[in-house]
C-alpha cells in the first residue's frame, strides 16, 4: 500500500568504505552543504541512467571524499586542476560524462586559472562550484569568495576591501567568455532553494548528455563548523550574507552542441575565417640518409650558436626531414628568453631504434655557429666525431688530433647567394654533405609539407647545396 | 483520513542538524532526546500527519537518513 517516493540514490555505494570511519554515514558535518548537493547530483545520475559513464573528477577539500560515497568512476585531481583533469577525460572518452566537483578554494584560489581557461575552450564538461566562502577543511581560513568584514583565521578583523580586496564572483568572471553554454548561481538555504538547485544540477548534467557544451553551477552552500553557527542558522547566514554578495540567477543558457561560441559571427567580422589548408603535393620516397640506410648507426648532434642564427631551425629541419624516413627522432631546444643574441643549442638523435633518452652529452658531430659553443661543447665530442664550425665566427678551433674539423665561412657564403638569413642553411648542408645523416630531399620535401613559399624553398636548396660544395671545398683544402 | 505519506527517519545515520525539523510544512518531526550511536539527536517522527512532500529528504544532507513513502493511488480513502 506504500511507494517509496525519496530514498537512498542507487549511485551512491552501500557502504561508504573508508579509514577509520563509519561505513554507514558520510563524513560530513551535520547541516554541511555537501551531503545534500551530492543526493542531488546521485539523484540526478540515477535518473538519467548514467551510472555506468558518469566520471566525477574531485577536488582537494572537505568534498574529497565523495570518491567513498558515489558509485561512479572517480579521479582525484591535484588541488584546483579538476578542470584540465576532465579536459582531458571527456576528450578521451566521449561518451563519459565528466563533471567537477569543486569547493571555492580550490576552484576560484589555487585553481582559477584551470576554470577560466576550460570555460573559454568550451569543453563538454559539467562544473558543480560549492561556495561556502571560506576553506572548510583546513579550518576556516579566507578563501577569494569570502564575504567582507567576514572574521576567519586569516582575517581575523573581518576581510576588508583595502587589504584582502573584496570577494570575487565567479560566474560573473566566467560569464564575460563566450565558451559557456550554460551558467547558473543556485544556493541551499531552504527547501524552494534546495529545489532550484535541484533543478541546475540536472540541467548541468543534461547538457552535457546532450552534448550542448559547458555547464557551471555555483552553489552558496553553508559551512556550519566553518562558521562556527549552528546548520539552521547557517542557512540563514546563506541567505544573509552571501545572497547579496553572489546573486541568485541563470547567467547563461545557450546550447553550444555545434561547438560554435554564440555571440562571435564569423562571417560578420568577428573572427578570422578558417582558411583551408593547402593541398599537399605528393612527395617521392626519399632514398634516406646513411642513418636510415644503416652505413651509420645512431646520430646524436648538437647545434649550438647565437639566438637567431637560426640554429634551433636548422635542427628542426633535419628532424622534419629524419621522420620523413621512418627514423625515430628526438630534438630538444635549449635557449634563453631572448629572440636575438642570447644562446641557443639543441639536441637531435636520429635513429633506426627507439631513443631512451634525447639528452646527448656526448655528441657525434657538433655545428658550432659561433665561438662560444666551442668552449661549451667542443670537448665533448665522441672520439671519431665531427667539429663543423661557422669559420665567420669561430676564429679558434680546440686542438684535437681524434676528430674531424671542418670549419666554413657560412655567413659570406650566405650573404653571397644574397640572404645572410640563410647561414643556417649552409651549415646544415655542409653536414648533409660530410655525413650523409639525412637525404636532403627528405628536408626539403618537409619544407614543402610545411607550407613554405616556392621562392622561400629555393632559396633554401641553394643554401643547402652551397654548403655541400663549401664542405667538399673545405676538405680537399 | 489515513495520511498521504509517511517518513522514515534511519535514528542510526541522522546527525540532528535540525535541519528537516525545520523544513517540514506539516511540522511533524521532532528532535529525540536520547543520544544515537554517533552521539547526536536524531529527529524522529511523530507519527501522523506526513503529506508525503519529500522536502525533508532533500533538506536532509545524509544519504540514507530519511525515506518518504506516499500512499498507492487510489488507497487511502475511507471505505464506501
Amino acid at each position: 500500500m506504500w511507494e517509496i517516493k525519496h530514498s537512498r540514490s542507487a549511485s551512491f555505494y552501500d557502504r561508504f568504505e573508508r579509514k577509520g570511519g563509519n561505513t554507514e554515514i558520510t563524513h560530513y558535518c551535520p547541516g554541511c552543504g555537501h551531503g545534500v548537493m551530492q543526493k542531488l547530483i546521485a539523484e540526478a545520475i540515477d535518473d538519467f541512467g548514467i551510472q555506468d559513464r558518469a566520471i566525477l573528477v574531485g577536488p582537494v577539500g572537505c568534498s574529497i571524499f565523495m570518491y567513498y560515497y558515489l558509485d561512479v568512476g572517480n579521479i582525484s585531481a591535484s588541488h584546483g586542476r579538476a578542470p584540465a583533469v576532465a579536459t582531458g577525460v571527456k576528450r578521451a572518452r566521449p561518451e563519459a560524462v565528466v563533471f567537477c566537483y569543486q569547493g571555492d578554494g580550490d576552484l576560484a584560489a589555487i585553481g582559477g586559472n584551470e576554470i577560466l581557461h576550460a570555460a573559454n575552450r568550451g569543453e563538454s564538461i559539467t562544473v558543480f562550484f560549492i561556495n561556502n566562502g571560506i576553506y572548510g577543511m583546513t579550518g576556516g581560513q579566507m578563501a577569494p569568495t569570502t564575504p567582507l568584514g567576514q572574521r576567519t583565521t586569516t582575517s581575523p578583523r573581518g576581510r576588508s576591501f583595502e587589504v584582502e580586496g573584496p570577494p570575487m564572483r565567479m560566474c560573473e568572471l566566467l560569464a564575460t567568455l563566450d565558451g559557456p553554454a550554460y551558467i547558473e548561481r543556485v544556493a541551499l538555504t531552504n527547501a524552494r532553494q534546495n529545489m532550484r538547485a535541484r533543478k541546475a544540477v540536472r540541467k548541468a548534467l543534461r547538457n552535457q548528455v546532450e552534448g550542448r557544451g559547458f555547464s557551471f553551477v555555483e552553489i552558496l552552500s553553508p559551512c556550519p563548523s566553518g562558521w562556527k553557527v549552528p546548520p539552521e542558522e547557517a542557512n540563514r547566514w546563506v541567505e544573509k550574507y552571501m545572497v547579496p554578495v553572489f546573486p541568485l540567477q541563470v547567467f547563461r543558457d545557450l546550447d553550444h552542441s555545434d561547438r560554435l561560441p554564440k555571440g562571435i559571427d564569423v562571417s560578420k567580422g568577428g573572427g578570422i575565417p578558417f582558411a583551408a589548408d593547402p593541398p599537399v603535393p605528393a612527395a617521392e620516397a626519399p632514398e634516406g640518409g646513411s642513418v636510415a640506410r644503416g652505413t651509420i648507426g645512431e646520430e646524436a648532434l648538437t647545434l649550438s650558436g647565437f639566438g637567431g642564427q637560426g640554429v634551433l631551425f636548422a635542427g628542426m629541419a633535419l628532424a622534419e626531414g629524419a621522420m620523413r624516413e621512418g627514423l625515430e627522432v628526438t630534438w630538444i631546444p635549449s635557449y634563453g628568453p631572448e629572440m636575438r643574441g642570447g644562446t641557443a643549442h639543441c639536441h637531435l638523435r636520429l635513429s633506426r631504434q627507439p631513443i631512451a633518452s634525447p639528452w646527448i652529452s656526448r655528441p657525434t658531430s657538433l655545428i658550432a655557429f659561433n665561438q662560444p659553443s666551442i668552449g661549451k661543447f667542443a670537448h665533448a665530442i665522441q672520439p671519431g666525431g665531427l667539429l663543423l664550425a661557422n669559420a665567420s665566427m669561430v676564429k679558434e678551433v680546440p686542438d684535437r688530433k681524434d676528430i674531424r674539423i671542418v670549419r666554413i665561412p657560412s655567413y659570406e657564403i650566405a650573404s653571397e647567394l644574397g640572404s645572410a638569413k640563410s647561414t643556417n642553411m649552409v651549415m646544415l648542408g655542409a653536414y648533409l654533405e660530410l655525413t650523409g645523416a639525412v637525404d636532403q630531399e627528405s628536408i626539403l620535401a618537409a619544407f614543402v609539407e610545411k607550407g613554405t613559399r616556392p621562392g622561400m624553398l629555393e632559396s633554401n636548396r641553394r643554401a643547402i647545396e652551397a654548403g655541400r660544395r663549401a664542405a667538399v671545398e673545405a676538405e680537399q683544402a | 483520513m489515513a495520511d498521504r505519506g509517511d517518513v522514515i527517519i534511519a535514528h542510526h545515520l541522522c546527525k540532528g542538524c535540525r535541519l528537516c525539523i525545520v523544513s517540514c510544512p506539516a511540522k511533524v518531526l521532532e528532535q529525540g532526546t536520547a543520544l544515537n550511536q554517533q552521539g547526536y539527536c536524531a529527529a524522529l517522527y511523530r507519527g501522523s500527519g506526513c503529506t508525503g512532500c519529500g522536502i525533508c529528504f532533500y533538506v536532509c544532507p545524509e544519504p540514507g537518513a530519511i525515506t518518504v513513502r506516499v500512499r498507492k493511488l487510489g488507497e487511502g480513502k475511507p471505505a464506501a
